[in-house]
């Protein structure tokens, strides 16, 4: 039944209630394809077979009483930053090793209650830090559409497992592009949405201004129901919004009168690859062409998102981290003489070489006599990049370029090259330090059969207008996200 | 100062009490685990605003939360939220003896846990033990300007301070309950001198008498230190009440870098108007204002008035007992000498009929004494207590007369002793009166008495 496993959510859910399959014998098809490919792909942390089991007789109960709730029986792969009760989660991290919280963060638990059942926890960069997955405390996960290549991060594994077959949706977080860009370099839909609009109570922080849940799926729409279900305030989380968004409004209204917004700045970034450029030059056609009106958009200030990025990311980074001391939970050092050196070895053996370096960045960048010249103004910058925005989005409704200036990158091309390895986040992180809502959609494949992710930037609260257009070109193109070919 | 909150800073567990089994009042947000996070106690906000308001101090529309990073085991987030730049309040005073102590602020943050070590000192403990009760527990702090010039202030200054929110209802400041530290900084100068000293700052101090004694202390060795040729060095120092003495802890070198920056969990409050106009109206009568009202109103001296104004009990008793119809003077009298030492304290009601039953001469002094005593605990009306008794006073002539003569009678030697010119001979004749009757009253007793003894 490799079929099911290629699915979206509505069409799932229309099979389920004509009871062309039930929600466990769906399950069952994405544990084989698991069994079948993962050892390859290497997607998923750990499973959860006691969960899956109970939440799909749960949801085929739910099915029988007539209930219509699109995600009943879908099933869902959870990136390893997000609690769920009693199951390990550990950040990708050596040091939260057999930590098992005993809570559910709210999104996760929204969805359990619309009925996905949880297969299990993917692969991610260490405290979601990295853009490869390389980064992970546990091994790297491969790209479905080339096993050599990384599947990009920090939600590496998230987005595999949608692009394998091996989860029909799955969880990511967003940080400067930890969702969109994977979901450009594995082919798939990946969407961060306002800073805000989903709670973040039961997300491992990296960094707390920047850090957004959200969904991969293989259809725009699938992302727009995914996001949904888990929207919405939530009084464990002060920053979440109470604000509405009807994400389906005018969902396939089309982009016939609507301006989109070609920042030359993002056509312009260190390292654009020719064929991702020729990808996206071929979807700003098709858009043109469905009736979108092109406008030329500026965002000056650019050049200098990626070091505010780099200082803000990791002074919070630096705080959130303190708490991994080895005093309550996790990875602790038991051999020191004093609380001091207690710390250092149990932060040196459980950090990777990564996230050390950014707790050190973010300490530099933080202490007394260098937080004017480092931390402060980046928060300037940052300030300016939301004006920038601002001011774009006076001139257009949505944003569009490339989500990453490149394709899938071989294992192990970047890992010696920190800053190289920075720069795949410089067309998405600014959608971060702003706040915006983004989506990245799969743009076609280039000639070595990989694929292009195509971003689409909105103004805050609005993830129907990015939704809108990131689904009008997906009907404009025909490019559907699929699952990768492996054999 | 612990606010009065029924729940922690920034989480729903109950705040600890004193002697809960260590780890008890915990949930995964005050226990800083992964992936947990703040939301602000508003009932600690209004407190912190009332005492700010009582301090009138300056509200600022906006403020926000910072983090205070430092790693140690009490501290489970390895980060304490608190304030940093732009604190609830600024800019108040506190009177105290008619002179102004100036307040620079008034903020939030949460306390710690607290560590245990088993062992006398901690470098040789074999283990350290974490109790997280108390992590979370909202605190208000209270900083003043430099303005307390000798350890009787600071202490003046903490005591009124205690009183001023136990008024207000922001906190219970009860010191042994940890409700209330101290960390005052200290520095000398001499005479004249308009510059500060280099200050020492003594740490969590918990009894007015520890304050009082580590200043003194303090004084004294940094005086010693100067006239000897040294230097005192900015540092912070502890107190131990057991040798009497501070001691070093970290000196500025070795100060942290607390590294603080903006809490991003915690989106920056906008302090309602409104909200604050209706703090304010509603606070009660403050010590201050309420001592200069018993004063000018009710004609006490102004010791009197110090001594009720401080408690808000004993000055609501002494007004409604006023206004019951007490006369102003004995009330007073009445509760500075007889309720305040008990900390019994009666109707106003009662305290009124109590007081004129006294004055009016129905019953003594010590009579009223011990009706009061059993007004308290039984919630009886002072006048039935003493129909019941026949506590009245007897104040009719004919009775007594029958009374000294009898005790004229008893006592030949005394009453000889005074017609022959020995005037104290009549106090041991008083007293065998007191003895037979204690009911009769003793000015009209002594009158007759004075009368058969020519």
């Amino acid at each position: 039944m490799s079929e099911l496993t290629e699915l979206t959510i509505k069409e799932t859910a229309r099979l389920l209630r004509l009871r062309s399959f039930s929600a466990a014998e769906l399950v069952t098809a994405h544990v084989e394809q698991i069994e079948r490919l993962d050892h390859r792909v290497k997607a998923f942390l750990r499973f959860t077979p006691e969960l899956w089991e109970k939440q799909a007789e749960e949801a085929d109960r739910r099915i029988a009483r007539g209930d219509l709730g699109p995600l009943v029986g879908i099933p869902m792969a959870v990136k390893d930053v997000l609690c769920v009760r009693g199951v390990e989660t550990t950040a990708g991290s050596q040091i939260l090793k057999g930590f098992r919280p005993p809570y559910t963060g709210t999104a996760v638990a929204r969805l359990f209650d619309a009925g996905a059942v949880m297969l299990g926890v993917t692969n991610c960069d260490e405290f979601a830090m990295g853009s490869s997955t390389e980064n992970s405390g546990y091994f790297s996960t491969h790209n479905p559409w080339d096993l050599d290549r990384v599947p990009g991060g920090s939600s590496g594994g998230s987005a595999a497992a949608v692009a394998a077959g091996e989860a029909m949706i799955a969880l990511g977080t967003d940080t400067g592009g930890s969702i969109r860009q994977p979901a450009a370099l594995c082919g798939v839909v990946g969407m961060k949405p306002t800073y805000g609009r989903v709670s973040r109570y039961g997300l491992i922080a990296f960094a707390s201004s920047l850090d957004q849940i959200g969904p991969f799926t293989r259809s725009v729409e699938d992302a727009a129901i995914v996001l949904d279900a888990m929207a919405g305030h939530d009084p464990l989380d002060a920053t979440s919004s109470t604000r509405q968004n009807d994400v389906l409004r005018d969902f396939d209204a089309g982009v016939k009168g609507m301006r989109l917004g070609v920042p030359r700045e993002y056509y312009e970034v260190e390292g654009m690859e020719p064929a991702v450029k020729a990808a996206i030059e071929a979807a700003i056609k098709s858009l043109r062409e469905a009736g979108a009106e092109i406008v030329d958009v500026a965002l000056p200030h650019t050049d200098y998102g990626l070091a505010a990025y780099y200082i803000i990311a990791p002074a919070e980074c630096s705080s959130n981290l303190a708490r991994f001391d080895g005093v309550r939970y996790g990875m602790s050092s038991q051999d020191a003489l004093n609380i001091t050196e207690a710390y250092e070895r149990t932060r040196r053996k459980g950090f990777g070489t990564e996230v050390r370096r950014r707790v050190m960045l973010g300490t530099y960048a933080l202490s007394s006599g260098y937080y004017d010249a480092y931390y402060l103004k980046a928060q300037k910058v940052r300030t300016l990049i939301k004006r920038d925005f601002d001011a774009a989005f006076e001139k257009c409704d949505a944003i569009i370029s490339a989500t990453s200036p490149t394709v899938a990158f071989p294992i192990g091309s970047k890992t010696q090259d920190p800053l190289s390895m920075y720069l795949c986040d410089v067309l998405t992180l600014g959608g971060n330090l702003a706040g915006l809502p983004g989506i990245s959609v799969p743009c076609g494949l280039t000639e070595e059969l990989l694929p292009v992710g195509l971003q689409v930037l909105a103004p805050q609260w609005r993830e129907d207008v990015a939704l809108r257009v990131a689904r009008a070109y997906e009907v404009a193109s025909g490019v559907k996200a699929e699952v990768a070919p492996l054999v | 100062m612990q606010p009065t909150t029924r729940s922690k800073m920034f989480c729903g567990c109950a705040v600890g009490r004193l002697g809960d089994p260590p780890n008890s009042n915990v949930c995964e947000i005050c226990l800083g685990m992964p992936g947990t996070l703040p939301v602000i106690n508003k009932a600690a906000v209004e407190a912190c605003l009332k005492t700010a308001l009582a301090l009138k101090c300056e509200i600022p529309r906006h403020t926000k939360f910072d983090r205070k990073n430092y790693m140690y085991p009490d501290l489970p987030k390895g980060y304490q939220i608190s304030q940093y730049d732009l604190p609830m309040s600024k800019d108040g005073f506190l009177e105290l003896d008619g002179r102004r102590v100036r307040i620079r602020r008034v903020h939030l943050e949460e306390d710690t846990g607290k560590l245990i070590h088993a062992g006398d000192k901690l470098h040789k403990a074999l283990e350290s033990f974490v109790d997280l009760n108390r992590a979370g527990t909202p605190l208000m702090e209270i900083v003043s300007e430099p303005d307390l010039r000798s350890a009787d202030e600071a202490r003046d200054y903490a005591v009124a301070l205690r009183t001023l929110l136990r008024t207000i209802g922001a906190s219970e400041a009860e010191m042994e309950k940890g409700q209330l530290r101290a960390e005052p900084n200290i520095s000398i100068r001499r005479t004249g001198s308009e510059e500060l000293g280099v200050k020492t700052e003594l740490k969590n101090i918990n009894s007015f008498r520890a304050l009082h004694r580590a200043i003194l202390y303090e004084v004294v060795r940094q005086t010693e230190l100067l006239e000897s040729g040294g230097t005192v060095v900015q540092e912070t120092r502890g107190w131990s009440e057991a040798e009497g003495r501070t001691f070093s802890q970290r000196s500025k070198e070795f100060a942290e870098d607390y590294r603080y920056f903006p809490e991003p969990d915690l989106p920056p409050l906008e302090i309602d108007p409104v909200w604050i106009a209706e703090l304010r109206l509603a606070l009660p009568e403050l010590p201050g204002a309420r001592r200069g009202r018993l004063t000018s109103d009710y004609g006490l001296p102004a010791g009197d008035a110090v001594l009720i104004a401080a408690d808000r009990d004993l000055a609501d008793l002494f007004e409604g007992a006023v206004a019951a119809g007490a006369d102003a003077k004995h009330a007073a009298n009445w509760i500075i000498g007889e309720v305040a030492p008990t900390g019994k304290i009666p109707t106003a009601e009662h305290l009124a009929d109590l007081v004129k039953l006294v004055t009016s001469g129905s019953i003594t002094r010590d009579q009223g004494r011990e009706v009061l005593m059993e007004s308290v605990e039984t919630g009886r009306a002072p006048s039935d207590i003493v129909t019941e008794h026949g506590f009245a006073q007897v104040s009719d002539e004919a009775l007594l007369m029958a009374l000294v003569e009898e005790v004229m009678e008893a006592n030949p030697r005394a009453v000889e002793d005074y017609r022959a010119g020995k005037k104290q001979a009549l106090g041991a004749l008083m007293a065998d009166l007191k003895k037979r009757a204690p009911e009769a009253n003793p000015k009209v007793a002594s009158e007759l008495l004075l009368r058969l003894l020519g």
